[in-house]
Parts: C-alpha cells; structure tokens; sequence
C-alpha cells in the first residue's frame, strides 16, 4: 500500500444555518478544500451522510453533489455508518489512494438536519428498531442507560459527566466555527432540563447543519499542493452489537477498543504517542467511555483524568479542542470529517487560541449508534 | 410503520420466543439465524421466563412523538434468568425506584398504536415483582 496524505481542508461554520442547503453545504465545504490545494480536477468522490433521504428526502448524493461542484462523470458515492458516515468515508478514501487505484481523491461529510425533520425519530434508525426503538428510547436514552451503567459499575459522578461539558464548551468557545461559542458553567450543565436521566440537555450535542471536505493523495505527490502534508499512519473501523442489551458490559465501548488497537497497530503507535484527539462525544458519557476504550484512562478511570485537567488545553492529553460533538455541533454525517480538519489544523499548527503546543501525532475517533460502528485515524505532521 | 413486520414479531412480541443454541446453549431473543457466540444455525426454540432483574435504566423525560404522552416513563435492560436481555418500559412504579438489581415481572401491555384507528403495538413491561 502506499503512504497517504491530507493536503487540504474544507469546512462550513456548523450550527442552524436556514439559508444553506444540503447541496450547497457540501459544495462549499468541497470547493474550499478543493481551492486550498488549487485542484480542478480529481479521481473521486466519498459523502459521508447518515440520512439525506429522511432529513431532506435526498438520497443518492453521489451525481448530485458530483454535479453540483460542476464534476460530472467523477466516480462519487454515498457512505453510511449513521453518525459514523464521515469517519467511514475518510477510510474509504484513504485505502482507494493506499491501494493505487485513485491518486485525488476528496473525503467529505455532509448534513442538513434543520430543516424540519423529526430529527429524534431519524437518529433513532441507527438503534434497532425491532428491540428498542419498538418500546419508545431515543438516543440519550441509550446513552443515559450506558451512564447508569457506568455509574453504577465505576461510581462516576453526575458532577463527572458534567465536568466533560464544561470542558468541550471551554474548547468550543476558542473556535470560530464552532455552533455554541460560549462556555457554560457546572451549574449551568448541572441544572440544564432533563432529557433522558441522568443525561440533561448540556449533556448532550445539538441538532447542526454543516460539511466538511478533506483532500487525499500520494504522500509523495503531496509537495505539489501543500507545503504542510498531514500523512495518514493508520485506519481501525470496527462493528459492536447493534443493541445495547446485546452487550456483555453496557459501559464498556468494544468497537471502541477494537478499532483502536486496529488503528494503532496500523500506525505503530500507543496511546503515549499522542498529542491531541478528537473523540466522538455525542452525550458527555460517551467520551468517558471512548477514553476509557482507547486506552487513555483504565475503565472508570476517566472521570478523573477529566477532573484533573488532563483532557483539557494544556492537560497532558487535550481532548476534543474543536469544542466537541457538545460544542462546536454534531451535523451527523460530517462530523467524522470535521474532526480530521482539527487535528489538521492542530498537527500544521494553525488553530489558533486552540492550538496544543508542538502536536506532532493525533487522531480522531468517530462512533455510529450507541457505539455499535466506531472508526478511528492516526495523523502524523511529516 | 408496515403491518406485516408486526405481524412476523408476533411471537417475539407476544409470547417472548427464543432460541437456545443447539451449540453452546446460548440464549437469544429475539430468534436469529446465526449463534453470535458459536455461529452454529441450529437453535431450539423456547419461551423466555416472565421475569427478570434490571441491569441498567433511564428515565426518558423528552420521548419521540408517540411516546411524548406517557413521559416520564423508565426503560430498562432486563435479563431473565435464561441470560437473555431485552429492552422494556417498566410500569407501576414510581421512575425513581427503578434501579439496577430491581425484580421485575414481565406482562403483557400495549406499547403503542399508530393513531386514533392504526394498528395497537403490543409487547412486555415491566412491572416491580
């Protein structure tokens, strides 16, 4: 396989943006990263999108987004893995450049959640609709049984989960196309209305419109479009039992764990090696969880590494400095490529009041469901 | 929602039918084609008993559309004492008992109908035993 690398990046602001449609979501994001690399012309096409065809009733975004960004006849596709879309069309993308078949190749995720549909009943199609959806949970019930759970295994606080909040709106605050640029208090999240106990409102990522494109190539083509090549070391995607009640520990993310140590022994690393990470906090529980499935805190132990700071700008492992699913907006399909563009912009050095100090290598780790897909990349500033 | 998926979950639903795995005496419900833990395809068909203890819950105060009415209603992940775990609703109780370790019988009840003259959704609760 050869090396791969991310020469540019493209993303909308996220948040309820009334006057953008699906399509020109995606072509903004697309022409931006297509411009920063100044490309007219390439070999194809990934979308990441969990649900044009319920939030919008589009579906078959390949030829439309192909069309609309003026590239006809380019092979383009649709990928679906719910709100784990994005992460899986980077991997898509990534091992069509790997295996030489496609030299240019642009990764993108796109979602208009705004624009009236019933978005709880939507989300809910990534659960199983025969075992669970069937007895009235939605999605922060899922997440708020895998809380209790993990409350009741490891004695995590309401405080703990909230504490994670607070955190991702201090990161989101720094970030300009963040959909909630403003921090929040524990009291704040603590006292926010109830959704699903324990989880209330702050707990849990918003309803966002937004895209994200990035481009891939040959790592040894990439001096032709960039001076700052972020090289892909590695690619993990794993699949969990669909329903919750199908798993052994509810608290306890398998997927999350089998696709890192996929990713990680593709890229050679440990968890000791890296500097910034962008995880997949859909509800504030999640990134406990995720962290503690990575490998970064022993089960139970990641509300204490958030506690101490440790995950936070200037903690020995920041986490989520994008702002997070929480923070800076969740436009589902999009989100496991918006994470790859902060850890881009994290490894060339450019984010600004976010920026962690020398990063070197970092990764992202986008999850579908109730954690039933979970994909994760390692990138390496070369 | 299409009737004839109701129809096929018939027994699912109302008679909570499983399968034992011919294999390794895995317990799934609802029935599968193929054993996740041995993936042998021969399986002996049972009834799961009518109770079980509650392994994790929640309480849903912002429900979906057709649920909206009943919120705040707990919903719990029950293992019967075949080992096989399925989501309910539990019912007659006040949500904040629902705790893990809660004894719960399995009754039939309605879950849900489509509107005024759709189809009535049946299934199982929980209820404190």
């Amino acid at each position: 396989m050869r090396e791969v690398a991310i020469v540019s990046a493209g993303m909308t602001p996220f948040g309820e943006l009334w006057e953008t449609s699906l399509r020109d979501l995606f072509v903004q994001a697309a022409r931006e990263a297509l411009e920063n690399a100044q490309v007219s012309q390439i070999d194809g096409i990934y979308i990441g999108n969990m649900s044009g065809g319920q939030f919008v009733g589009q579906e078959h975004l390949g030829p439309l987004m192909a069309d609309h960004l003026g590239m006809t006849g380019v092979p383009a596709a649709r990928v679906e893995s719910a709100c784990a879309s994005g992460g899986v069309a980077l991997r898509t993308a990534f091992f069509e450049v790997a295996s030489g078949a496609s030299d240019l190749v642009l990764a993108t995720g796109v979602e208009k959640m705004n624009d009236g549909a019933d978005v709880t009943n939507v989300l809910a199609t990534a659960a199983d609709q025969e075992t669970e959806v069937y007895h009235g949970v939605t999605f922060p019930g899922l997440y708020a049984m895998i809380a209790h759970a993990h409350m009741h295994a490891h004695g995590t606080t309401f405080e703990d989960l909230s504490a994670v909040s607070v955190k991702s709106h201090y990161h989101g605050a720094r970030n300009p196309r963040a959909q909630f640029r403003m921090e929040v208090t524990l009291e704040q999240v603590m006292n926010s209305s109830m959704v699903a106990e324990p989880l209330r409102l702050l707990h849990c990522s918003p309803v966002t419109d937004g895209a994200a494109a990035v481009l891939l190539c040959p790592l040894e083509r990439a001096a032709e479009f960039t001076d700052k090549p972020i090289k892909i070391r590695g690619s993990g995607l794993a699949t969990g039992s669909l329903a919750l009640a199908d798993r052994p520990d509810p608290a306890f993310l398998d997927s999350v764990s089998l696709s890192t140590s996929r990713a990680f022994d593709m890229a050679g690393v440990s968890t000791a090696d890296i500097d910034v990470a962008e995880v997949h906090d859909c509800f504030s529980i999640a990134e406990l969880c995720v962290l503690e499935a990575m490998g970064f805190a022993k089960p139970g132990g990641a509300a204490e590494l958030t506690q101490a700071g440790e995950t936070k700008l200037g903690g020995k492992i920041p986490i989520n400095t994008s702002g997070g699913l929480k923070s800076k907006g969740h436009p589902v399909g999009a989100t496991g490529i918006a994470q790859a563009v902060e850890i881009l912009e994290q490894l060339r050095g450019e984010a600004g009041k976010r920026q962690v100090k020398n990063a070197t290598i970092g990764l992202a780790q986008n999850m579908g469901g109730s954690g039933a897909s979970s994909v994760v990349h390692v990138f390496e500033r070369v | 929602m299409p009737s004839p998926r109701y129809w096929r979950e018939i027994p699912t639903r109302y008679r909570l039918e499983a399968g034992r795995c011919k294999g390794c005496g895995k317990v799934v419900y609802p029935a599968r084609l193929v054993c996740p833990s041995c993936e042998k395809t021969d399986f002996e068909p049972m009834q799961l008993s009518r109770k079980g203890t509650v392994v994790t819950y929640t309480v849903i105060h912002v429900g979906p559309d057709d649920f909206q009415m009943e919120a705040p209603y707990p919903l719990a992940i029950v293992e019967t004492p075949e080992g096989a775990r399925l989501m309910v609703q539990i019912a007659d109780c006040d949500p904040a008992d629902v705790k893990p370790g809660m004894e719960v019988a399995l009754e039939f009840r309605k879950i849900n109908a489509e509107g005024h003259s759709g189809i009535i959704c049946y299934g199982h609760k929980g209820v404190p035993a």
